[in-house]
C-alpha cells in the first residue's frame, strides 16, 4: 500500500460523511416531501447546501472508483468506515457531546472490524490484467491477449 | 405511515446501493487500477474507458436511485436513523453480494469484519 492509496481511503471516509451531513442539514430546511409530489425530490439538489454535500459526495465517488479500481469491495467498504469513528471523536472533543457507552461499544465493534481487514491485502480476488494501448513488446512477452 | 415510508426507504437505498456498488466494483475491475492507466494513457483514456463500460452506466442508475431514495428518507426520518440503519444493513448484503456476484474471496476475516462493523453501525445509532 502507497501513501496515494491510504489518501484515497481517507478521501472515501471524509468526503462521505462531509457530503451526507450537508445533504441531511438541507434536507431539514426543505421538509417533508410527500409521495404525490414525488417529482418535487428532483428539484431539491438547486437547494445551496444540498449542491454543496452532492459536491462533497462527487469526491467522495471519484475517490471510491479509484479505490475500486485496486482493491476489493469487500476490503474498501470496512476500512473506510473510519469516518463513523472520526464522527464520534468530534461529537466527544470538539462539540463536546455526550457519547454514551453504547456508542463507545460500537465504536470499538467499528475498530475490530477495520483491524481485522486490514490485516490482509486490498485484493484478495485476481483480477483482470489490463495493458496500456501500444504496450505490444508485454504483451508478446507475455503471449497473450487481455481479456 | 411515517415509520413505512422511512422503513420502505431503508430497504430501497439498500437494495440500489448494493447493486450499485456491485455493479462499480465490477465496472472498476475491468477498468483496473487508474492511477497506472493515468500514468501509461493519460486522464482521457482513463475517462474514456470508465465511460464506456455499460456496468458503470447501470451503476450510476443505481446509485442515483439510492440517493434519490435517501433524499426520501431524510424528509421523513432523522438522519440518526436512515443513515445507519442503511449502511449497516448495506455492509452485510454487499459482503454477499460481492462472493455472490463478484466472486470475491471473502475469508472469514472479511464476514467477520462486515459483521462488526454492521453491528457497531447500529450501536452507534442507539
Amino acid at each position: 500500500m502507497t501513501l496515494r492509496k491510504y489518501l484515497v481511503l481517507a478521501g472515501v471516509a471524509v468526503f462521505a460523511v462531509t457530503g451526507d451531513s450537508l445533504v441531511s442539514c438541507g434536507m431539514k430546511q426543505v421538509g417533508r416531501v410527500a409521495l404525490d409530489r414525488l417529482p418535487n425530490i428532483l428539484l431539491v439538489v438547486f437547494h445551496p447546501q444540498i449542491a454543496l454535500g452532492v459536491l462533497f459526495l462527487l469526491a467522495f465517488f471519484a475517490c471510491y472508483m479509484a479505490a475500486l479500481s485496486w482493491a476489493d469491495l469487500t476490503y474498501v467498504l470496512p476500512t473506510t468506515s473510519v469516518s463513523f469513528i472520526l464522527l464520534t471523536l468530534v461529537a466527544k472533543f470538539l462539540l463536546h457531546e455526550n457519547v454514551s457507552e453504547t456508542r463507545w461499544l460500537g465504536v470499538v465493534m467499528i475498530s475490530l472490524g477495520i483491524g481485522l481487514v486490514s490485516q490482509g491485502p486490498p485484493a484478495l480476488t485476481p483480477r483482470p490484467r489490463r495493458k496500456p494501448p501500444g504496450d505490444c513488446l508485454a504483451e508478446t512477452a507475455s503471449g497473450r491477449m487481455e481479456p | 405511515m411515517k415509520q413505512l415510508y422511512a422503513w420502505g426507504a431503508v430497504a430501497t437505498i439498500v437494495s440500489t446501493s448494493t447493486c450499485g456498488d456491485v455493479l462499480l466494483s465490477r465496472a472498476m475491475k475491468q477498468v483496473g487500477d487508474v492511477g497506472e492507466l493515468r500514468r501509461h494513457s493519460g486522464w482521457a483514456m482513463v475517462l474514456a474507458r470508465i465511460l464506456r463500460n455499460p456496468n458503470f452506466v447501470l451503476a450510476i442508475v443505481a446509485m442515483a436511485t439510492a440517493f434519490y431514495a435517501m433524499l426520501f428518507g431524510l424528509s421523513w426520518a432523522d438522519v440518526s436513523l436512515v443513515v445507519p440503519a442503511s449502511t449497516s444493513l448495506t455492509f452485510v448484503t454487499n459482503a454477499l453480494a460481492a462472493k455472490l456476484f463478484l466472486d470475491e474471496r471473502v475469508d472469514h476475516h472479511r464476514w467477520l469484519a462486515a459483521v462488526f462493523v454492521a453491528a457497531g453501525v447500529f450501536l452507534l445509532a442507539l
